[in-house]
């Protein structure tokens, strides 16, 4: 009943979320929305531009490229030379190459791939100054490319598509730090760290062990790295760390905040195209292909794992508990990571590696899936757009019309920039799995043996394609090899798929609108939800049913067997 | 338009088709037997790589032909030869809706054989010439029994002509010098009289050579939804290519060795071989159905903007009413004679050869004994224009008209002539009743009115309501009044009418419909159509018509029959409705064909999987053989479909997706596991394994 | 490629890692001190005035007198709070069931009269943090007879006080029940000194 009760909750505030922060971000979009201009301001001023200095797709691509390419470089440069930088309480030094730029790539990208254990490699200055900072950043690109090609189907006739600049302004200033201040403060009083003063060493504790205990400014990260869908914590084992996720609460604000902005989009989206039936038809999709994965992992995890099954712990009340957190429990646990499975988030509460085959399929399945349900901060509304084209590309041709999504034709171009944006993540994916697995330097990863090493290395491109971030820990990836393949898998996962997204913001902006009629493919109905969750389900599964089979569905189907 | 320039009443859309489009079973022998041959030409790679699915298959093919010949082995051996077959079969199927076209070309070829012509030299005397010399602008002579050498226009007299070598319609049609029937095709007959005829087309440009090309989809270029499918099943087997591809180091990561057939055989099975085979077969088979309705299509992109039109234009004479508007009364204003309005009607109507002024010569007969006269001398006809509105003649000092009501009235006025007070109410009585009034004067004053009734088509009412749930606006175009055209759009339940339109008012129509991003279908015949056919989505040219409407226009209806316009529309969508369909069912099929060959990939390292073998399939091979074979087969068996075309049944969008998806996605799901168990069985009954 | 987009984005990022990263994080540093000086330290937890732990932050507790925690996997040993870990053993791994059977062994050990099928996993399988402060409250209540003996004190009490540090679901909405080792603990601690 426990579980129940708290998918209640989640349903209720996301609801809310849904409504009134939906509403808000197509104001704040729209330009509606002044009250810190004083901040809003300064900033045009000192980038030369303005909400009037509308751009072209291109230009509006070429400003979002260049603005990571800077940033990927000031992050990289930070982490090199933190030892010479303040904020350096444990005298780490300066991040590897490799290391630095797999990092400054995956917090870029929103992806929080993270190749280190945060306490034991980063100092402050680089948490707060190169990671904390691009989990704002990244987040507030990914929901401009998703705003710009909702633009393209709210426009007509249209050159343009908005300014890239103040996409990112607007929605840092009026959206991501006010929320962030807030969960932080809350996190903070449930006792999430957020200090300065380095490690806290403890001597003589109750039983005479002595404890050095990691601290730092975690609360301020965990909440926007989460409102953000980054998913990167500021400690090695992330949220499961019971000083970054200190208690229940904390558990069900983190999938509050991760779910809430990618939830939302969709009624900024039926806001701005003029019919909110159109958003919700996408936020059903999403929930329910959502509900599902949760339904599916969590009844996997209730489930003892194997192991304990076989050492004769024959205890059927509590579930796979390897890897978990008592305060958290089996299935909540699993709550939490499907919750960042199907977000681009990656955050854990749990040891993703230690879930049953199932469960972890649960999770591979969900960024195999393009992370559309709800997906990323922005990356979900842009990428289930993407699949919802398709969709109702072969819809609209069983109707016997020129297919037409809100009015603008799907025509050759769009199914053209469709098809790569959806064509780029499992090309990605699955080329680059098959060269780690042929050769040395990715052979050596694994930790684990049979299918499960398999699974391994699968999971961790898969995590890093769609720019999730989540690990199946279990992989031992700080290596050139892993640093830099990953790194191509980020970004190629990231801009690969935003670059023909704007494309296509520019294509339909410049359409004009076919009016609707009753022979109209509706897009706001039953059917067309079916039809986009059959899109999303054929090709995420078509593509990966063989790659999975050799992974968790053969371990799950090997009953008890031990590799 | 109002009076003389209707078109003739149509031929009733006969039952069976005919004319060119004899209509032809799907598998006549001697297609099938031309068909054949074609099948393997086409395997010609630089043909192949024109479809991006089945180059795949044949260069799949290639790759498991040297696996066979380097180790060679029965399953080998047999994979590559249903691989091959696979590719044959798509050949097959596009030759065979090409050779439909081939065999309707062929006879339209044979009514192109030399014919000579009567050449006039500018002196007048004629000269015997092979047409194949005839240029532009050449003046013939086509008398009773001659063939029309080439297309041209009747400069001189009046023929009938028989044109059912083109349009399939026996019955004679009235050709003459000026107006809009003044055009001539090559290869029709003159049935009597003499006409000469000044050549218009370039030798190779003439009507019949480009029905010839078109049929045969010799310059057949890919529409606009076809290159948008085409890139999507390219991007789907790009998709699968990796897929595929990955599984070797996959496989040899889990301990595996994976066999090269197995794997093509599995990418082959995954890409989508069923559309992509039958893509090209659809698209000549819609151009196809469009011939067997006697419309004639310009071309692939026409066809399918049909199917997206919103706005239909449609002329109300001749579409939705009967094309003959019959006289029905003569009302006179007070203190005129009936039997004087008749007869002053009948005088005016004397030289109007149109349905409508014989009527009015009738009623006046019929009413009064008034006889139809020869009129001696001292008289001039004063025939009808677009900007006069009236017709008549002047006798004497006499000048009676008949015409529209404003137009009679104005120019009663500009004489000076009063207008009696029971004129307007006697208007508007009969434009409300849904006729059309004329209004007859003569000299300044003015006598009364004719009512000319419209009889609206049976059965007219239910196919605008069809369009309507299919969510197409239609638009009556008339050229009566205000009054009038509401009555009869009313009676015939169409969505909107634009009265006393003008080519002007009609073009201004359009493109207020096409800014508000529809598109539009219209019928024309006339020269001052053309610009309004041209810029129109959809022009439907009647073949009546002139030769600047019929280049104007993007399909030309042999039949001349405006409400052809409605199936050019189901077609349209049919054609869209077929590949949506074939789309899905090809997609749908993969999931099948993942749990023939998965298990059997890898259940030698893994026996775990043999659990994924839930069709219980014999063996690896089998299973992987059985998934092949169900591939190919499943071409042939959906040919058929391809050429007809689904099932169309004008309905609302949902219901159509609903059907569609339940029969081609859920279907498509279903069959292929009963299909590969079938043929998993067979297979071992027959001891293949 | 027009320089003046480089000079753009370099602006903004700098401008941001002052802003949102510097700035905005000494404001809820500042904060947090100033409110919740407690939490935003670590919840430490103190004891005849020194600081013996935190609250949040699990022990290695290996004496029979005190509640035991869950097995940690960090390394180089149990509970090192510099590097949190997970074990990451697949649930097909071989190395999971020796553990487990590793940890079983002990816990029947230690609490002689408990049979396997009574033990709840979570004190036989690792955490996901390696940090662990809680247990289940059957794993609780599993070790009160042991607790009890070691301390001199009835089963009773001993069981009563489990009861009152067992934290249910956060407003019965969210979380799972659990008891956290440190305060039990020290609660029995407190307990001892107030017995004669």
């Amino acid at each position: 009943m426990g579980f129940f009760w708290t998918i209640v909750v989640l349903v209720v505030v996301l609801g809310f979320a849904w409504r009134f922060l939906g509403s808000y971000m197509a104001a704040v979009f729209d330009g509606r929305v002044h009250f810190l201009g004083w901040l809003e301001r300064p900033v045009y001023w000192a980038l030369g531009t303005g909400p009037d200095h509308e751009q072209t797709w291109k230009r509006y691509a070429v400003s979002m490229i260049v603005y990571s390419g800077v940033a990927i470089g000031v992050a990289y440069l930070i982490m090199r030379i933190q030892g010479h930088l303040p904020l350096d309480p444990q005298h780490l030094g300066g991040v590897p190459q490799a290391l630095s730029f797999n990092t400054a790539v995956s917090f870029v990208t929103n992806t929080n791939w993270q190749n280190y254990g945060g306490e034991t490699t980063m100092s402050y200055f680089s948490q707060i100054g190169a990671l904390t900072v691009q989990q704002f950043a990244s987040c507030a690109v990914g929901v401009a490319v998703a705003i710009a090609l909702v633009r393209g189907f709210a426009r007509r006739n249209s050159p343009t598509i908005g300014n890239f600049w103040v996409d990112v302004t607007r929605f840092t200033i009026y959206v991501l730090v006010p929320v962030s201040f807030v969960a932080g403060i809350i996190l903070v009083s449930q006792g999430a760290v957020q200090t300065l003063a380095g490690p806290a060493t403890i001597h003589d504790a109750l039983n005479g062990v002595t404890q050095t205990i990691a601290r730092g400014p975690a609360a301020f990260m965990g909440s926007i790295m989460q409102f953000g869908t980054n998913g990167g914590g500021f400690f090695n084992v992330d949220l499961a760390h019971p000083l970054e996720n200190p208690t229940g609460l904390t558990n069900l604000l983190y999938i509050v905040l991760t779910l809430s902005i990618p939830v939302a989009l969709t009624y900024t989206f039926g806001k701005m195209v003029g019919s909110i039936r159109q958003g919700t038809a996408l936020l059903a999709a999403m929930t329910i292909i959502f509900g599902v994965w949760v339904g599916f992992t969590s009844y996997a995890e209730h489930q003892p794992n194997p192991a304990v099954a076989a050492a004769g712990v024959a205890n059927t009340h509590v579930g796979n508990t390897e890897g978990k957190e008592v305060r958290f429990g089996d299935t909540s646990s699993a709550l939490f990571n499907v919750s960042m499975t199907q977000t681009s988030d990656g955050a854990v509460d749990s040891a993703g590696d230690s879930y049953n085959p199932m469960g972890g399929f649960g999770l591979l399945t969900g960024m195999m899936l393009g992370e559309v349900t709800p997906g990323g901060t922005g990356s979900g509304l842009y990428t289930i757009l993407v699949y919802a084209i398709v969709a109702v590309f072969i819809g609209g041709l069983m109707i016997g019309r020129t297919p037409e999504y809100l009015g603008k034709k799907i025509q050759a171009k769009e199914v053209k920039l469709a098809g790569l944006a959806a064509l780029v993540m499992p090309l990605t994916v699955l080329v680059l799995t098959g060269i780690a697995v042929s050769v040395h330097a990715g052979q050596a990863g694994p930790l684990n043996k049979g299918p499960h090493r398999f699974t391994e290395i699968l999971y961790a491109f898969t995590s890093q394609g769609n720019n999730n971030g989540s690990a199946f820990a279990g992989l031992n990836s700080n290596t050139d090899f892993y640093n830099i393949v990953g790194a191509i898998d980020m970004l190629l996962g990231r801009f690969g798929i935003m670059i023909p997204v704007l494309a296509l913001g520019g294509s339909l902006a410049a359409k004009q609108v076919v009016p609707p009629s009753a022979g109209t493919f509706r897009t706001d109905n039953g059917m067309f939800v079916g039809l986009t969750i059959g899109v999303i389900l054929i090709i995420g599964g078509l593509t990966f049913f063989p790659a999975a089979s050799l992974g968790p569905i053969v371990e799950q189907l090997s009953h008890g067997k031990f590799f | 338009m109002a009076t003389t320039a209707t078109p003739p009443p149509p031929q009733q859309t006969p039952a069976q088709p005919h004319g060119v489009a004899r209509s032809r079973g799907l598998f006549e022998r001697e297609i099938l037997s031309r068909a054949l041959p074609e099948a393997f030409l086409k395997l010609d790679p630089r043909v192949q790589v024109r479809n991006p699915v089945m180059f795949v298959v044949l260069v799949g093919t290639v790759v498991t032909l040297i696996e066979s010949i380097t180790s060679p082995g029965v399953f080998d051996w047999s994979i590559t030869a249903w691989l091959l077959l696979t590719v044959i079969f798509a050949n097959f199927a596009e030759a065979l809706a090409e050779g439909r076209g081939k065999a309707q070309a062929d006879t339209l070829r044979r009514m192109r054989a030399d014919t000579e012509a009567r050449r006039l030299r500018p002196d007048g005397t004629e000269e015997r010439v092979g047409a194949a010399t005839l240029a532009q602008g050449d003046l013939v002579v086509c008398e009773a029994g001659d063939l029309v050498p080439s297309d041209g226009e009747i400069v001189e007299g009046v023929a009938s002509v028989d044109e059912s070598a083109i349009t399939g319609e026996s019955a004679p049609v009235i050709r003459e010098s000026g107006g809009d029937r003044s055009a001539v095709t090559g290869g029709t007959k003159v049935l009597s009289d003499r006409i000469v005829v000044r050549i218009t087309a370039e030798q190779g440009q003439t009507f019949l050579d480009r029905m010839i090309g078109l049929v045969e989809g010799a310059n057949r270029q890919r529409t606009p939804n076809e290159i948008a499918l085409t890139i999507l099943l390219a991007v789907l087997t790009i998709v699968f290519l990796p897929v595929v591809v990955v599984l070797e180091p996959f496989g040899r990561y889990a301990g595996a060795s994976v066999s090269v057939v197995v794997l093509v055989s599995l990418l082959v099975c995954l890409i989508p071989t069923t559309i992509g085979a039958l893509l090209s077969a659809i698209g000549i088979a819609g151009m196809d159905r469009m011939v067997q309705r006697n419309v004639l299509a310009m071309s692939g992109r026409a066809v399918e903007a049909a199917g997206d039109v919103q706005t239909l234009l449609l002329d109300k004479t001749g579409t939705i009413t009967l094309g003959n508007r019959m006289a029905s009364s003569f009302t006179p204003v007070q203190g005129v004679d009936e039997r004087d309005l008749a007869d002053a009607a009948q005088l005016a109507s004397l030289a109007d050869e149109t349905p409508e002024g014989r009527s009015v010569v009738v009623l006046a007969k019929e009413r009064f004994g008034i006889r139809e006269r020869a009129l001696d001398g001292g008289h001039e006809f004063v025939p009808f224009s677009a900007i006069t509105r009236m017709s008549g003649l002047d006798v004497g000092s006499r000048q009676i008209r008949k015409g529209a009501a404003d137009s009679v009235k104005r120019w009663v006025a500009e004489q000076g002539g009063s207008l009696p007070e029971d004129l307007d109410p006697a208007v508007e009585r009969i434009s409300r009743a849904g006729s059309t009034p004329l209004v007859v004067a003569d000299g300044k004053r003015i006598l009364g009115v004719i009512e000319l009734k419209d009889v609206v088509k049976t059965g007219i009412r239910e196919k605008f309501d069809e369009m309507r749930s299919m969510g197409i606006r239609t638009v009556m175009i008339t050229g009566d009044n205000p009054l009038t055209a509401a009555a009869i759009a009313q009676e015939a339940g169409v969505d909107d009418f634009l009265a006393e339109a003008t080519p002007e008012t009609k073009m201004e129509l359009i493109k207020a419909e096409q800014q508000g991003g529809k598109l539009v279908a219209m019928t024309g015949d006339g020269t001052n159509d053309a610009p309004a056919l041209a810029q129109a989505d959809v022009g439907v040219a009647m073949n009546t018509g002139t030769t600047a409407a019929k280049e104007a226009g993007n399909m030309v209806d042999l039949d001349s029959n405006p409400t052809k316009l409605i199936d050019v529309v189901e077609i349209g969508k049919q054609l869209l409705i077929t590949r949506g369909a074939l789309t899905t069912f090809s997609i749908a099929n993969d999931i099948a064909k993942y749990f023939a060959i998965i298990p059997a990939l890898f259940v030698a390292t893994y026996p775990q999987l043999g659990a994924l073998n839930i069709m219980g399939l014999h063996s690896p091979q089998s299973a992987v053989l059985s998934a092949v074979i169900f591939n190919a087969l499943v071409i042939v068996a959906l040919i058929p479909l391809a050429l007809r075309g689904v099932r169309f049944r004008a309905a609302g969008s949902a219901s159509i997706l609903r059907r569609n998806v339940f029969i081609y996605g859920v279907g498509g799901i279903i069959v292929p596991f009963l299909g590969i168990k079938l043929i998993d069985l067979f297979l071992v009954a027959v001891h293949w394994y | 490629m027009n320089l003046r987009v480089l000079w753009s984005a370099l602006r903004l990022v700098l401008v941001s890692v002052v802003v949102l990263g510097l700035g905005y994080n000494l404001l809820m540093v500042g904060i947090g001190e100033a409110v919740f000086p407690g939490q935003a330290n670590g919840s430490l937890v103190h004891y005849h005035g020194r600081v013996i732990g935190s609250k949040l932050i699990g022990q290695e507790f290996t004496s029979a007198r005190f509640f035991e925690g869950r097995p940690s996997a960090t390394s180089p040993t149990p509970y090192n709070a510099e590097s949190s870990a997970a074990s990451n053993y697949g649930p097909t791994n071989p190395a999971l069931l020796q553990e487990i059977r590793a940890n079983l062994a002990r816990v029947l050990k230690q609490n002689p009269g408990i049979k396997a099928s009574q033990v709840p996993p979570d004190l036989v399988e690792s955490s996901a943090s390696g940090l662990d402060p809680d247990i289940s409250p059957r794993a609780a209540y599993l070790q009160a007879p042991r607790v009890a003996r070691a301390n001199h004190l009835p089963v009773g009490t001993v069981r009563a006080l489990v009861a009152s540090h067992v934290v249910g679901r956060f407003a019965g909405l969210y979380g799972a029940p659990h008891v956290n080792v440190l305060e039990l603990n020290l609660a029995l601690l407190k307990l001892d000194a107030s017995q004669p």
